[in-house]
């Protein structure tokens, strides 16, 4: 009796007394900021109060707060009744489901917004950033090495691309595959040495490789022109047809007898990039379900294991290094073909950490999570223009909430690659 | 008949500490082995030497083939062993893929072959019949050995997500998956109930009798050691201090010395 009285009442006492904490907490940071303004008067700056609105922020920061407690502890309550650890079939459906719908989302994304240059040129930054985490994903995600240089694959892709287009004539698709041949090969020069690199150790070392790349393209000025990039990289063409008002040969609204739009290069990049990222997913489902990407999987959980039984770390490693380095050079080809310019500034280590921000926030090794991830840290900061200054305020404040709520992803759960028994686990 | 391992005057040092300390020893061929000791006497350090974990600093760890030549295995990397002289093991701490399922597991201990048919992943991009054949052979061998260690129900569930004793099991799964000639089982009797305990001899016995294969394990249980035992290494301070039949070895002074320490050293420090 008196144990149900007290588990009744104490949860509000907690929570005033929580709420009555944070408010003291919050009003002494608040009264520099919100209770006291500067104002220009006769030339001359005099500070005033502002107990109104330092009282209403106040008062917001209490029932804020006494709010947000309430919402924190009926979902935690709930949270229980949500199982993990067995597979459950119905999800995969689910997955299935919400896949085609994107896929949808995404074929279909020019027909309504055919004369839209934001939402297309965004959709195109999305698609580049989807096919780096799932680049990256195979790295980080599937074989667990966590890896945090990668936009230096990213730049190799890039610069080869620029490098063979403007000085030996070489189109978008010759480039393609030597690029991501090239960035594959810097994927096994960085591997070969951190082989026995784990975790930390290792992120620092990847960390140093990217920066190495970064700084030897901005200060090799004679190769890949410093600091002041590489300018007028050729644009894909459509098979040949270029989209421009005029050129030498056709032009891609002659051929099809089409009244002249800039906005047919915007749509040909963004459909470029949705076929070059269902390319990529393509190849890492299916990788993920042979030897290769069970071996990676087990690499992410036990390298002793794997050697106990005879497989070769050194080899999977490199595969994994190797392939997600790949990746990431054709999306750098992509990249440099669509901007026409590019430098070292786009190569930054900012651009390693959005790229494995995805990766976290998607949930490890899910390529539908990544999906969501990469939506979110594009579209928010583009959603969040709307608030000006506090923009990645806001974009910060989001990250940190997802990581609270789902600290493994927001699609965390792992599918397996092969079952015993199809018919039986689709029974719930 | 010939042994399938001998251990020639193997010498284990760390830095200044001596591990193991000349010893040399002779697995039989399709019979079991236990080695047993003391704590720190050296028996997981000689797993190690023997999976190539470590690089011995002297002796010879010779294995004996079919066809009578004999192989040096202190000279080949960690994997191969697995892969060419197959000897795998299990591990004191179990190591599973744990996010894995149990059937995931059984198949990456069937990498090499798989791999192999899948010729650097083309063949697996491509589909192609050689490795869709490739993979429902793997697939079929670990449902028979999921089927002898009874683990069919549990093939889908992750494999961290399983109790102790069938994580022990799946384990042993695993290792018969790399299709061993020689199976080191270190400590498999650990933390298993007396019936899983029971069920672990049945199974080892099994493992000799059906599948002709030779069995090398550390226990510190001496219910395990004394019923399934065809021959016992008993080890102290990284040297043998005896072998034989279990029974012989459960009444040798040494033995007893080692376990139960010396009366008048007992006297002397009381």
């Amino acid at each position: 009796m008196t144990a149900a009285v007290i588990s009744a009442s104490s949860p509000l006492a907690l929570r005033l007394r929580d709420a009555l904490a944070v408010t003291v907490l919050g009003g002494l940071l608040a009264l520099p900021f919100i209770g006291l303004v500067t104002v220009e008067e006769g030339g001359a700056l005099t500070v005033r109060t502002r107990w109104g609105a330092w009282g209403a922020t106040l008062a917001a920061l209490f029932f804020g707060r006494l709010l947000l407690r309430a919402a924190l502890d009926a979902w935690r309550s709930r949270r229980p009744a949500r199982k993990r650890a067995v597979f459950s079939s119905g999800d995969a459906v689910l997955r299935r489901a919400a896949g085609t719908s994107l896929l949808a989302a995404a074929l279909l994304l020019p027909v309504f917004f055919a004369d839209n240059r934001y939402v297309i040129d965004t959709a195109t930054t999305l698609g580049i950033y989807v096919m780096l985490g799932w680049g990256l994903n195979v790295v980080v995600g599937l074989a667990g090495l966590l890896d945090l240089g990668y936009v230096a694959f990213y730049a190799v892709g890039a610069y080869t691309y620029a490098l063979l287009s403007t000085q030996f004539g070489w189109s978008f698709w010759e480039a393609l595959p030597a690029a991501g041949a090239l960035a594959a090969l810097f994927g096994i020069l960085l591997g070969y040495p951190v082989l026995r690199l784990r975790g930390d150790y290792l992120a620092i070392v990847t960390l140093g490789f990217g920066e190495i790349i970064r700084i030897v393209l901005l200060n090799w000025t004679s190769f890949s022109g410093g600091p002041n990039g590489i300018g007028g990289i050729p644009r894909p063409s459509f098979f040949g047809l270029a989209f421009a008002r005029s050129a030498e040969g056709r032009t891609f609204h002659e051929f099809f007898g089409l009244e002249f739009s800039p906005m047919h290069r915007f749509i040909f990049l963004y459909y470029l990039i949705v076929v070059l990222a269902l390319l990529t997913h393509a190849l890492i489902s299916r990788l993920r379900v042979l030897p290769t990407g069970r071996a990676w999987e087990a690499l992410r959980e036990d390298e002793i294991a794997c050697k106990a039984l005879g497989l070769n770390t050194t080899t999977v490693k490199l595969s994994a290094f190797a392939t997600g380095a790949m990746l990431a050079g054709f999306a750098g080809v992509f990249f440099a073909a669509r901007q026409g310019f590019i430098s070292p500034e786009s190569f930054t280590f900012s651009e390693s950490a959005t790229i494995l921000a995805i990766v976290v926030l998607g949930g490890m090794g899910s390529q539908l999570g990544v999906v969501l991830a990469a939506a979110v840290l594009v579209v928010l900061p583009e959603l969040g223009r709307q608030f000006a200054d506090y923009r990645m305020l806001v974009f910060g404040a989001a990250m940190v909430t997802i990581m609270a709520v789902k600290p493994t992803g927001l699609l965390a759960r792992r599918e397996p690659t092969v079952r015993l028994n199809p018919e039986r686990s689709a029974a719930p | 008949m010939t042994p399938l391992l001998t251990v020639d005057r193997l010498v284990m040092r760390f830095g200044g500490i001596t591990a193991i300390d000349g010893l040399s020893l002779q697995v039989p061929r399709g019979a079991i082995t236990a080695v047993i000791g003391p704590n720190g006497a050296g028996k997981t350090t000689l797993f190690n030497c023997l999976t190539g974990f470590y690089r011995p600093s002297a002796g010879r760890i010779l294995l004996h083939e079919d066809d009578g030549s004999e192989r040096d295995l202190t000279r080949l990397k960690g994997h191969r062993i697995a892969r060419e002289a197959r000897i795998v093991r299990t591990f004191q701490n179990i190591r599973l893929f744990g996010g894995m399922t149990v059937l995931e597991n059984l198949l990456v201990a069937q990498h090499h072959a798989l791999a192999q048919a899948s010729r650097f992943a083309l063949a697996g991009l491509l589909h192609t019949p050689g490795y869709r054949r490739a993979e429902r052979e793997a697939l079929e061998f670990a449902r028979r050995w999921l089927a002898e260690l009874g683990l069919t129900a549990v093939a889908d569930t992750p494999a961290g997500a399983l109790p102790y004793g069938t994580q022990r099991r799946v384990e042993i799964a695993r290792a018969l998956c790399a299709r061993p000639r020689l199976l080191c089982l270190d400590e498999p009797a650990a933390g298993l109930n007396p019936r899983e305990s029971a069920e672990l001899n049945v199974l080892l016995t099994a493992l000799r009798d059906e599948h002709g294969l030779t069995l090398l394990f550390i226990e510190h249980d001496m219910s395990v050691v004394m019923n399934v035992s065809d021959h016992v290494v008993v080890m102290n301070f990284g040297r043998k201090i005896a072998e034989g039949p279990p029974e012989a070895m459960r009444r040798d002074p040494e033995v007893i010395r080692a376990y139960l320490g010396e009366e008048d050293e007992e006297a002397a420090d009381a």
